[in-house]
Parts: structure tokens; C-alpha cells; sequence
């Protein structure tokens, strides 16, 4: 199997996208080299987020599948009326007549000096508002094959979470049709004494975290990535939570009504009598992310972060 | 009527005639009946020549998106009264099976994908729609209709922009009917929207919307330009002094259901509709002219009006005999897996 990067993955998946797929439209800036192969159906717009994410999703309502590229997450807070009053009420408000095929794509996160207005983490924004799938890859493979599916397979508005810090990140990728189903955890690292949920940036934080704990405190940590939130593989979840009797959720949003808050409701509502600890979170705390490299490594939830967490629970 | 012929020219009148007692009905529906109209509803009252005449100038195939003042686009362009009514109040029988309501009548089967109640929020779709048919080669147009307070916001000035940029195939119809927001102050919105489309370099003119024909002249025009490939086109289409009935989201019909006669004599109309009728009234001018060209006689367009009445009548009741969706259908259609 190749080794690639995170980001060679997903470039690799948008030019299969592109020869694979006619109807698909690329709209955005930053699509570098395939710019001239595909110049027909690469569109490159002002800086007016509100308007192409909009005519986006009047294309994808008349027979494009536009994937659109908006960069830094922060950005697309500039769309919303179009991606949370719009795209994702088509389908409901036609009573299934319509279909929106759209993908946006995103980078979330903390990245290192992004300061409050380049490190957003919208995944809770798009997770509240129900007609949109969110797709939070966190290696190679998973980024490329989730992108296919949003790109050749949805229905539906897909919010491609893509994470700055994950783009050098090396890993496998299989050859041929390579897609991933959405709604599908997997278990990165089996372990019977604790879950560890985690997507996206967090996974690689989570195994690092789980191989510490095993050499350190011979503590067997289970390690689930989501890779989608919505779809979400609950059974995957509950059979981990079963499995292990305590959990961990760590997740690189903000910690109120974050992702790691929906996912402790649902575990304590369908897995309470399964727990032997209480649920744990591992997020960002309630503030904007600051600049200074001093402040902002404090905000990020890290490797150290999930062991000093699973220590607590697992004493 | 000019190019018109008489066959067109009845078939249009026929949809405004539609389109005005289908808004009665809607209003009948909100103050005749206890629960059956709660919420509040925007009406076409006086603008139908607008609608109607964009529409004539289009092709089955092209795309029209609209907002919260929907239900005469819809009939308009070809929608029929029963599913718009039964829509209107809640009913499986409704284009969306009650989903939409009257915010969001949409009839994906004419080309009317979804309906933004969002100001604004239809004009970057509607652009979206035309860079697909340019994408996929096809002749295909879009529409967008629009009140003027959709150019206050700006969704619309990123839409005009990119269209432009991109030479989109889209018919930007902004209607300015002295009203943005329940607001009633004559010319406030200024006869000069159109400078701002204009300035994005975008074809643009100002268009009485008060007479089909004028509306019939532009939109054709219109149309032939950006089937042309030549790149977007903005219609200010002034709808003429605002329909007296309007009253915040819930309207009344002073005088009843408007009674044909009175555009002949707006004398024998209501005093509050007189001035109305004889100045801005897309429909009682409509009626003046093709009376006083002989095209029309009174006679036989209230004949005409009796068929559409009965029509309506059917229609009505066709919604109020559908049933309401089962509750538990309300979680269905969020996904299409
Ligand atoms: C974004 C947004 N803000 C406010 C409203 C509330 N609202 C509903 S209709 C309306 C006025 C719209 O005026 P105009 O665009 O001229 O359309 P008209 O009602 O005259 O057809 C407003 C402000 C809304 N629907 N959407
Ligand atoms: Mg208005």
C-alpha cells in the first residue's frame, strides 16, 4: 500500500473526483495544480463566501456536485445563511423532492498562531442543525476516502472537517476505489479497561496518549475515531462503552454543547449502567483561541491531557 | 396588447385572475376559518402581471426561484391552485405535502426548486442554478424573484458580482412594491435600485410593472440575452403603489373579493382601492386596456373571471379536504440515505 500524507491523500481523492465524476464542479482557491487540467470545472470565485457557497447550493440542487473549498474554517461563519438556512433544509422543507450534493471543505483548529479569528471549530454549529453530514477524517486514508464518498456518493450537504495540523500526518492509502462509508467508527486500538472516543487531530493524540498508558500503567486504552459525527456510528460507541465501562471523549472544539458533550449525553442516557467511572471530557475550555504560542498550547487539548484524564478514571 | 396575441393575452389574464383569487382564498383561509391559517402569509395582490409575464417568457426547463410572497410566482408558472392552497394551510395534498407551508411553496416539477423566506436568501441560489446550466451546456435560464429589501442585504451584491464575473444565465426580477419589511414609505426604496446592478456591471433597466405588456417587452428581451450567453440580467419591475390591503403579515380584503367591475369604475369600488385601481392594479389595468382596445370585453372577461372563480372554488376545497401529514412523518426527509 502507498504511504502519503494526509494532504496528498485528499488531492489525490479530488483529481479520481474530478476524472471519475462530470458533474463535479470545484469552487474555491486553493486547488492548485489540478487548476489546469480541469480549468472548465474549476471555478474561482471573489472573496464573497455568502455568495458562492450559495450558488454552490443552487448547483447542487440542478444537477452539479460542486465541492468547495473555503480554507480556513473561520470563513465559512461569512456562508452561514446560506449553508445552515439553506443547503441543509432543501431536502426536509420538499418533503424528500430535493437533493443537495455539496461539499464543503474546511481546515478547523488550532494550527499554531491562527489567533480567534483562523483556528474555529464549527463542527457543534453543523452538528446542531440537522440536514448537514459532517466527515472528520483524522489519517490519509480516511481523509480520501471520506472525501470520495461525500464527493461521488451523498445526497446531502457534507461539511469536510480537515485540520491543519493532520496535513504532513503519513499513512497508508489502498490502491483502487478507496471509499469510506460515512457512519462507520473504527477502532484504531483495542483496549478493555477504556474508550477513548476521538476524531479528527485527536485520534493521533489518542493513540500516542494509549501507547503511554500501556508502557507506563499498563492501562489497555480502546481507541474509536468517529470519522463521521453525523452520520453517527452509535452502536460503535455503546459496544466500546460496554466493552470497557469507562470513557473518555476528547475532541478539539470548545467544551460547551462541543462534541464531546453530545457524545456524554448520549452514553449516559443509552450506557449509564455500563459505567464504572464518570464520563470524562478532553476539550478546549469556553475561550476564543489566543496567539501567543504560551497561551495557545495551553488551550489545546493534547496527549497529556487524555492520559491525566484515563489515569483519573481508571484509578 | 403589441405582439401579443388574443389567445396569449386571455391565457395571461386568465393566470393573474388566478393568482388574485387564489390570494383571496388564502386570506379567506386566515380570517374565515379558527386554526386553519395561524401564521402569518404574504400576498401577490397587485403584482401579478410581474410574475406572470416573467413567466411567459420562459421555457419548460428553466429555473425559478422566489421567497416568502411565492404563491403567485408558483401559479404563475404553472402552479395550480389546489396543491399551492393545500400547501398554504399544512396539507398532504400541498406541492411539499404540507412540509413548505406558505413560506416555502416550492414545485421542484416546474423548475421551482426551493423557496427562501430568507431575504435574500433565494438570489445566490438562483445564480447557483444558472452556473449549472452553464457547466452542464445546456440552454437552460434561472429566475430569481425578489422584493426590494433583498438589496439590503448582502447576499444579493455577492450573487450580482459572481454572475456578472462568471456571465451567469440569470434574470435578476427585483419587485419593488413600496414595501420592505412592513414598511410603507413611497419611494424610499428609490426608482434607482437598478444604478446598483448597473454599477456591477450588470444589463439593467426599470420596468413598469403595473402593465403586462411592458413586463412581456422586458422579460422577453431579457431572456433572449441571456439565453445569448451574454451574461446576467436585472429587471427593476415597479409594481406600483402597494395594494391597500397589506397589513403586516395578515391582510384584509377591503370591499370582499375584488369585484371585476370595479376596474371599470373604481368609482363604485371601496375608497380605500381607488386609487389603487386606477393607478397600480396589474390586473384592473390589464382589463381597462384590453376593454377599451376591444380585445376584451367586459362581458366576456367576466365570464372569464366566473370560470377562474369556480376554479378556485374546486381548489379550495380540494385543500381543505386533504388531510393533514401523519405527526410522525415530521422526522422523515432530514437525509436522503
Ligand atoms: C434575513 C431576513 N430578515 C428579515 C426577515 C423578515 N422579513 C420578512 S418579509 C420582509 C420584508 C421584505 O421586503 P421585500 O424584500 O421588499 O419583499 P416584499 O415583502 O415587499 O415582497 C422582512 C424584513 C426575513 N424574512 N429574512
Ligand atoms: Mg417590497
Amino acid at each position: 500500500m502507498p504511504e502519503m500524507s494526509y494532504a496528498e491523500a485528499l488531492s489525490q481523492a479530488l483529481v479520481e473526483i474530478m476524472e471519475q465524476e462530470p458533474r463535479a464542479v470545484l469552487i474555491g482557491g486553493a486547488f492548485g495544480p489540478l487548476g489546469k487540467r480541469f480549468a472548465n470545472r474549476i471555478k474561482q470565485p471573489p472573496i464573497a463566501e455568502l455568495g458562492y457557497c450559495g450558488i454552490a447550493v443552487g448547483a447542487a440542487m440542478t444537477g452539479l456536485r460542486p465541492i468547495v473549498s473555503l480554507g480556513t474554517a473561520s470563513f465559512i461563519y461569512e456562508a452561514l445563511p446560506q449553508v445552515l438556512n439553506e443547503a441543509s433544509v432543501a431536502r426536509y422543507g420538499s418533503a424528500g423532492q430535493l437533493s443537495v450534493p455539496v461539499v464543503f471543505h474546511v481546515r478547523v483548529g488550532i494550527r499554531g498562531a491562527g489567533a480567534m479569528q483562523h483556528s474555529a471549530a464549527p463542527q457543534p454549529i453543523f452538528w446542531n442543525t440537522p440536514g448537514l453530514q459532517i466527515a472528520v477524517p483524522s489519517s490519509p486514508a480516511d481523509a480520501k476516502g471520506l472525501m470520495l464518498t461525500a464527493a461521488l456518493r451523498s445526497q446531502d450537504p457534507t461539511i469536510f472537517i480537515d485540520h491543519t495540523r493532520l496535513h504532513r500526518l503519513r499513512g497508508p492509502v489502498p490502491d483502487g476505489p478507496t471509499e469510506v462509508p460515512f457512519g462507520v467508527a473504527q477502532v484504531k486500538r483495542e483496549g478493555k479497561d477504556v474508550t477513548v472516543l476521538a476524531t479528527s487531530v485527536m485520534v493521533p493524540r489518542a493513540l500516542e496518549a494509549a501507547e503511554q498508558l500501556a508502557r507506563e500503567d499498563g492501562i489497555a486504552a480502546e481507541v474509536v475515531d468517529l470519522r463521521t459525527l453525523v452520520p453517527l456510528d452509535k452502536a460503535a460507541v455503546l459496544a466500546s462503552v460496554a466493552k470497557t465501562g469507562r470513557v473518555l471523549i476528547a475532541d478539539e472544539t470548545q467544551k460547551s454543547c462541543g462534541v464531546g458533550a453530545e457524545l456524554a449525553a448520549l452514553i449516559c442516557e443509552e450506557a449509564f449502567f455500563h459505567l464504572k467511572a464518570p464520563v470524562r471530557r478532553v476539550a478546549i475550555p469556553d475561550v476564543p483561541i489566543p496567539y501567543s504560542k504560551s497561551e495557545e498550547d495551553y488551550v489545546t487539548p493534547g496527549s497529556h491531557h487524555i492520559m491525566a484524564g484515563v489515569r483519573e478514571i481508571c484509578r | 396588447m403589441g405582439e401579443l396575441s388574443l389567445e396569449t393575452t386571455k391565457a395571461l389574464l386568465r393566470r393573474m385572475l388566478l393568482i388574485r383569487r387564489a390570494e383571496e382564498q388564502v386570506i379567506h383561509f386566515a380570517t374565515d376559518y379558527k386554526e386553519l391559517l395561524t401564521g402569518h402569509y404574504h400576498v401577490y395582490i397587485g403584482q401579478e402581471a410581474t410574475g406572470v409575464g416573467v413567466c411567459h417568457a420562459l421555457q419548460p426547463g428553466d429555473y425559478l426561484f422566489t421567497t416568502h410572497r411565492n404563491h403567485g410566482h408558483v401559479i404563475a408558472r404553472g402552479g395550480e391552485s389546489g396543491p399551492v392552497l393545500a400547501e398554504i394551510i399544512g396539507r398532504v395534498g400541498g406541492y411539499n405535502r404540507g412540509r413548505g407551508g406558505t413560506f416555502h411553496v416550492s414545485a421542484p416539477h416546474l423548475g421551482i426548486l426551493h423557496t427562501s423566506a430568507i431575504v435574500a436568501g433565494c438570489v445566490p441560489l438562483a445564480a447557483g442554478a444558472a452556473l449549472s446550466a452553464q457547466q452542464r451546456g445546456t440552454s437552460q435560464i434561472s429566475v430569481a424573484f425578489f422584493g426590494e429589501g433583498a438589496m439590503d442585504e448582502g447576499a444579493s451584491y455577492e450573487a450580482l458580482s459572481i454572475a456578472a464575473l462568471w456571465t451567469l444565465p440569470v434574470l435578476f426580477v427585483c419587485e419593488t412594491n413600496g414595501m420592505a419589511g412592513g414598511r410603507r414609505e413611497k419611494g424610499e426604496s428609490g426608482p434607482r435600485l437598478v444604478d446598483r446592478a448597473l454599477a456591477l456591471g450588470i444589463t439593467a433597466e426599470v420596468v413598469d410593472g403595473t402593465r403586462l405588456a411592458a413586463v412581456c417587452d422586458a422579460a422577453g428581451r431579457a431572456v433572449e440575452r441571456l439565453r445569448a450567453g451574454s451574461g446576467p440580467v436585472f429587471l427593476q419591475v415597479q409594481t406600483g403603489n402597494t395594494w391597500p390591503g397589506h397589513s403586516g403579515g395578515r391582510a384584509v380584503l377591503q370591499g370582499g373579493d375584488f369585484d371585476l367591475t370595479w376596474a371599470y369604475d373604481a368609482a363604485a369600488a371601496p375608497q380605500e382601492l381607488r386609487e389603487w385601481i386606477e393607478t397600480s392594479d396589474s390586473v384592473s389595468i390589464l382589463l381597462r386596456d384590453l376593454d377599451r382596445s376591444g380585445v376584451l370585453s367586459r362581458a366576456a372577461a367576466i365570464e372569464l373571471d366566473r370560470e377562474v372563480r369556480a376554479e378556485t372554488q374546486a381548489a379550495a376545497k380540494m385543500a381543505l379536504e386533504s388531510p393533514y401529514p401523519s405527526p410522525e412523518g415530521a422526522l422523515q426527509h432530514v437525509f436522503g440515505r
